[in-house]
């Protein structure tokens, strides 16, 4: 959400003096407006202009990267309401509590259960955000101990929790060359807070929980006071009010460029497991970009992925399976063998069909760049020498010992083609994969 | 700093599709339901009307075959054999609002019901339970022209929702629907044109528009489900935008994600299996909601109970207005 050529214009020295390399004042403007060229070739406009125009050309939600090395998590630059519109990019950082009262055994135990949940999910890996610690005793000391113990056992990027300057600083000694996130700058205490994000260059917090008028407020002193890496969270409400809020801050950011509050948002669900599972899977669709869980149990965990996966994917590229020989109901070398494309979707509802009927086969799956069966045959990625060559390549031959295959109905035109260039007797499936159980029964009772 | 609340203004709104029959509509329903009204995005109070909170029918089926997960079969397992004692559970234990009667044991390759068989199912279901009802055929074309019409002249009164409509077979469906005044649910499979053109070719028909439900297929957590949300939404926003056409009320069918096996079965790495089937049902619910839907049909009554927990604090007041 730049500004227009004239906004710019309005900007510049208006000299036209070409020292930038082009003629005309209003040319360069155009040039900026258009990303074609970089201020610094104007050598006569002003520090204020350069700052306006800095921050006019920065991406509505500021992008927020917490940790260092592999394992950093980025959180905002944002610029949709809904991922059809384009795409989600930075997935919601899921992120486990502990704190500092915690006994040291459960507090071992709890940072080590954050550290080792991984799940691997068509080929992508998911695992935690970040790991939050917070200061519950207020004691300084016993703070400290714990950010120490923690630092020395995971390598998740910290969020150290506490309102108090003097204890906040403890944590940092220890923990600010791994970049954690301090939370959290409030009304009563951003001046020191901001003091330290800008000491120990992390990002920081902005917390208030009186409404948004005066989140704006807080987050204009945090910037003014020379912090830039900031993000929001407004407190703990009810569901609805927290979406409401989570949607009003996306379309001030994202639509109206409102800067105040164009910022990732992080929230502390701590509820029961099972409302905090709720909550999340809300807040997972609807714009939070880190969430704080008191619990991570697997069976919450593996599905909030899931759904994570599910609405961060780009709509424009679809979630492709690996083009290889699945084997499904432990096939032997007499099972039949089938074909279909690398499509999840398609690969998914074919594999559970043949699941379904029960009959042990092999599913080759050919890599059509994740077009289902019609719309690759229509594209010209899926031809019968694709499929001779995928057979050849995976090996069909030595694991099968007959030479039929079943073409999917669909595409029985290229039946032909497809035994001259592979050799095999093709034989037609239904033209759903619906029809498939039935029709692979009905084949092995003819056999 | 004064911040400034942003509201769309739309100009569209979900038409009201009523169904379930009373007494004074010569129906046994003890109270019927209506869905639509609304004038929003799901849950923004603070820029127009959501009347109404998502209804959840749960389903029942007149034959439960081997793929039935053993986990949702679970609190069903002593009524799983009678259509109307599992109506009855659904109703009476876990708050269902409306039942999903799906007659899958009609289909012809299968259990091959016959249609008087089928009336029968449905009668006993009317009698043991006074929600309003939703029924489905098998997905044969042939056979279910036979079934729905005699069910639709067997639940005269009733306004029931019809199912499903398709755009390679709306026309029996849509005569059975007409003939007794019930209603239709319009399904399309994943595309927000498709979804368009049934409603469009169901209305030329002679259908009302305030008879149809869209249903544009729930994809399970993990299996497609981020097309669903996308088509919902984008159904949901041309609606609001004023578009005709789309402005039916959106019913989705969470039954589906208990085909995904990693939602159910047993697995260490996934955690207990118990109250992830059920979570992983709700997700999908909760991802339907979320983008737009009015309905839903559920099976586990504890997902039923962790959507309609999210759903009550969701409606509470507070943030915008």
């Amino acid at each position: 959400m730049g500004m227009t050529a004239i906004e710019i214009y309005k900007l510049l020295p208006k000299t036209n003096c070409g020292k930038c390399g082009v003629p005309t004042c209003l040319a360069f403007a155009m040039k900026l407006a258009n990303k074609q060229a970089e201020l610094s070739a104007c050598p006569d406009v002003s520090d204020d202009v350069k700052t306006q125009l800095e921050e006019s050309s920065a991406p509505p939600i500021r992008l927020v990267t917490v940790g260092t090395g592999d394992n950093k998590i980025e959180m905002g630059n944002e610029t949709e309401l809904f991922r059809h519109e384009k795409t989600f990019y930075h997935p919601t950082a899921y992120s486990l509590i502990v704190e500092d009262t915690t006994s040291p055994e459960e507090l071992e135990a709890k940072v080590k259960e954050a550290s080792e949940v991984e799940f691997e999910r068509v080929g992508q890996i998911l695992k935690m955000g970040m790991l939050a610690i917070k200061a519950s005793s207020g004691d300084p000391a016993k703070f400290t101990e714990t950010v120490k113990t923690v630092t020395g056992k995971t390598s998740l990027p910290l969020i150290l929790i506490s309102d108090k300057p003097e204890v906040m600083e403890e944590g940092l000694k220890i923990a600010s060359s791994g970049k954690p996130l301090i939370h959290a700058a409030t009304k009563d205490n951003w001046q020191a807070m901001a003091e330290l994000a800008k000491k120990y260059e992390c990002p920081i917090v902005a917390f208030e929980e009186g409404g948004l008028d005066e989140l704006a407020e807080l987050t204009q002193n945090i910037k003014k006071a020379g912090v830039e890496d900031i993000m929001l969270d407004f407190g703990k409400k009810s569901l609805g009010e927290t979406m409401r809020l989570l949607t009003i801050i996306r379309r001030l950011s994202a639509k109206k460029n409102f800067r105040p509050l164009g910022y990732p948002v992080i929230l502390s669900l701590e509820g029961d497991p099972e409302k905090e599972a709720l909550a999340a899977a809300v807040f997972t669709m609807k714009y939070s970009a880190a969430l704080m869980l008191n619990d991570i149990s697997k069976w919450k965990m593996f599905p909030l992925f899931t759904l994570r996966q599910n609405i961060y994917t780009d709509p424009q590229i679809p979630i492709q399976v690996k083009p290889e020989l699945y084997e499904i109901n432990n096939p032997d070398e007499n099972s039949p063998l089938l074909f279909t494309t690398n499509f999840s979707l398609t690969y998914f509802t074919v594999a559970g069909d043949i699941e379904n009927s029960k009959i042990p086969s092999y599913l080759q799956v050919i890599d059509t760049e994740g077009l289902s069966v019609m719309t690759a045959f229509a594209a010209g990625k899926l031809t019968p020498e694709m499929v001779a060559e995928a057979l050849e390549k995976s090996g069909a031959k030595d694991k099968i010992k007959h030479n039929k295959i079943i073409i999917p109905g669909m595409v029985a035109r290229m039946s032909a083609k497809l035994n001259e260039k592979s050799g095999r007797e093709v034989l037609v499936g239904p033209r759903e994969s619906s029809g498939l159980p039935k029709y692979l029964k009905g084949l092995s009772e003819g056999s | 700093m004064p911040v400034q609340i942003p509201k769309e203004k739309w100009t569209g709104k979900i038409r009201e599709v009523k169904f379930g029959g009373t007494q004074e509509e010569g129906g046994t329903r003890s109270s019927s339901i209506t869905l639509g009204g609304v004038s929003t995005l799901p849950f923004l109070y603070f820029e127009g009307d959501m009347p109404r909170k998502t209804v959840i029918a749960m389903e029942v089926l007149d034959v439960v075959r081997e793929d039935y997960p053993a986990l949702a079969r679970e609190p069903f397992n002593d009524v799983l054999e009678s259509p109307s004692s599992w109506a009855k559970t659904c109703v009476e234990k876990y708050g269902a609002e409306a039942i999903c009667l799906k007659l899958e044991g009609t289909n012809p390759e299968e259990e091959d019901k016959s249609p008087d068989q089928a009336v029968e199912i449905v009668k006993e279901v009317l009698s043991a339970v006074s929600v309003p009802l939703l029924i489905y055929g098998c997905g044969n074309d042939e056979k279910d022209s036979k079934v729905m019409q005699v069910v639709s002249d067997a639940t005269k009164g009733e306004r029931c929702l019809l199912g499903l409509a398709e755009e390679e077979r709306y026309k029996s469906i849509s005569v059975a629907t007409m003939a007794n005044d019930h209603a239709i649910v319009a399904f399309s499979n994943l595309d927000i044109n498709l979804a368009k053109q049934l409603n469009i070719l169901l209305t030329d028909f002679g259908i009302k528009p305030e008879n149809i439900v869209m249903d544009p297929l729930q994809a399970g957590l993990g299996y497609g489900l981020e097309y669903s949300y996308s088509v919902i939404e984008r159904i949901r926003l041309a609606a609001l935008m004023g578009d005709q056409m789309l402005q039916m009320p959106i019913l989705c069918d969470t039954s589906i994600s208990w085909k995904a096996r990693e939602a159910h079965q047993p697995n260490e790495a996934y955690g207990d299996e118990k109250i992830r089937g059920p979570y992983w049902e709700a997700t999908t619910g909760l991802s339907a909601i979320t983008a737009g839907a009015d309905m839903l049909i559920m099976r586990h009554p504890s997902a039923v109970k962790m959507v309609r927990e999210a759903v009550e604090e969701l409606a509470t007041s507070g943030g915008g207005e």
